[in-house]
């Protein structure tokens, strides 16, 4: 047997735990669910607002500060604004939380962390945005 | 971070080519994967250059060929050569199939065959499927009940309770599925896999099992069972045409309803 196979099978017995044991691992957390049932909800309620989002942007287009202050201020615009605004945010971080689960092994807490972060404090900017053309 | 290149020591070199028999009218070539853990040797792609004639219609055929008349240190597992025992799953030309199922004229060039996808390999075409084998005890794969049976005979179910079982019940357990699974491959450790994530559901929608709720439990996490990413590879590689990734959105599904 070689130096290397030889290390292989070092590597091999380093876990002695039974493969059930390892299989059953921390037991289930008991959540879940509400992740991929919000991601879903959020992603169909975003399809109209993208939409009328889009619309409306085209529409205001060549308009002067003043009018779209005045549009963002109607209070339609203003809920939906701020519908749209946050259901973006809360989506992103629920979808690029199930991409760093797949991809990042090192460091996890600290990209869920970033993720997260990002996502409330872009959020609560455009937040702010909106609310202060609307008031 | 993920990995997207082999390790060293998993790097596929080039092995021996063995050519067809003088007076072969009809040759095609078979690329098979080979390692043995006992050289040390990164492991390599042998060329077969074998005779059609001289075997079966289907792939395991060739390998079956192979072993006999050609090389005997080949290793792969086959028993039933009827896709019924699961044994011969492994990759050939690029998709995770049964040996015995897989007629040859449907690979158009030379026929490559590597054993299942991201297992660790015991030797050439045999993967360590342990892991999964023992995910799937973990979700206890039988009827479990509190009212005892009918002293008389067995426990009954009406027909369209039965019928909920088709689909699910032809499982053979090959793991094609699970080992075709990017999301299996990323996080099988924690993700139970399309194979048993169908078995689950094969006991949670049988009407005779009463622990339906605590099978439920068992699978609330967000890797075990949503782990699933809806890739649909599962439902496209089995080779018993069956629908796994149906089967976890059922469960999903189930998840939700009980939320209220």
């Amino acid at each position: 047997m070689s130096e290397k196979s030889a290390e292989a099978v070092a590597d091999r017995v380093r876990v002695m735990r039974s493969q059930l044991g390892r299989a059953r691992g921390l037991g289930a957390s008991k959540s879940g669910v509400e992740h991929w049932w919000v991601e879903r909800v959020t992603a169909i309620a975003l399809v109209p607002l993208t939409i009328w989002f889009i619309v409306s942007v085209l529409t205001l287009l060549h308009s002067d500060q003043p009018e779209v202050r005045q549009w963002a201020g109607r209070p339609v615009n203003t809920v939906l604004l701020l519908a749209t605004v946050i259901m973006t945010f809360h989506h992103m971080q629920l979808g690029l939380q199930v991409v760093i689960d797949d991809y990042v092994k090192k460091s996890h807490l600290a990209v869920t962390l970033l993720n997260k972060g990002a996502a409330l404090l872009l959020g609560l900017f455009s937040i702010v945005a909106i609310l202060k053309m609307a008031f | 971070m993920v990995e997207f290149s082999l390790p060293k020591n998993s790097k596929i070199g080039r092995g021996r080519t063995f050519k067809a028999p003088a007076g072969a009218k009809r040759v095609k070539e078979f690329k098979v994967y080979r390692w043995n853990p006992d050289d040390g040797q990164n492991p390599v792609l042998d060329s077969y250059e074998l005779d059609l004639d001289a075997m079966g219609p289907m792939v395991l055929d060739a390998l079956i060929h192979i072993k006999n008349d050609v090389d005997q240190t080949l290793t792969f597992r086959r028993s039933c050569r009827e896709g019924i025992c699961g044994s011969c799953a492994m990759n050939i030309d690029g998709t995770n199939t049964l040996a015995c199922l897989k007629p040859i004229e449907e690979v158009k060039k030379a026929v490559s065959i590597y054993p299942l996808p991201h297992m660790p390999v015991v030797k050439d075409l045999v993967p360590d499927l342990t892991q999964a084998y023992a995910q799937l005890r973990s979700v206890e794969p039988w009827l479990k009940t509190d009212s005892a049976p009918p002293p008389d005979g067995e426990r009954r179910q009406s027909i369209e309770e039965r019928a909920v079982l088709d689909g699910m019940w032809e499982c053979i357990l090959c793991f094609c599925c699970t080992t075709a699974c990017p999301s299996y491959w990323w996080n099988g450790d924690r993700y139970l896999g399309p194979a048993t994530l169908l078995a689950a559901y094969r006991w949670i929608a049988d009407s005779r099992d009463e622990f339906t709720g605590e099978r439920l439990d068992a699978l609330e996490d967000p890797l075990k069972l949503y782990g699933c990413r809806t890739i649909m590879n599962c439902t496209q590689t089995c080779p018993k045409g069956l629908n796994p990734a149906e089967a976890i959105g059922k469960i999903k599904q189930l998840q939700l309803q009980r939320k209220g």
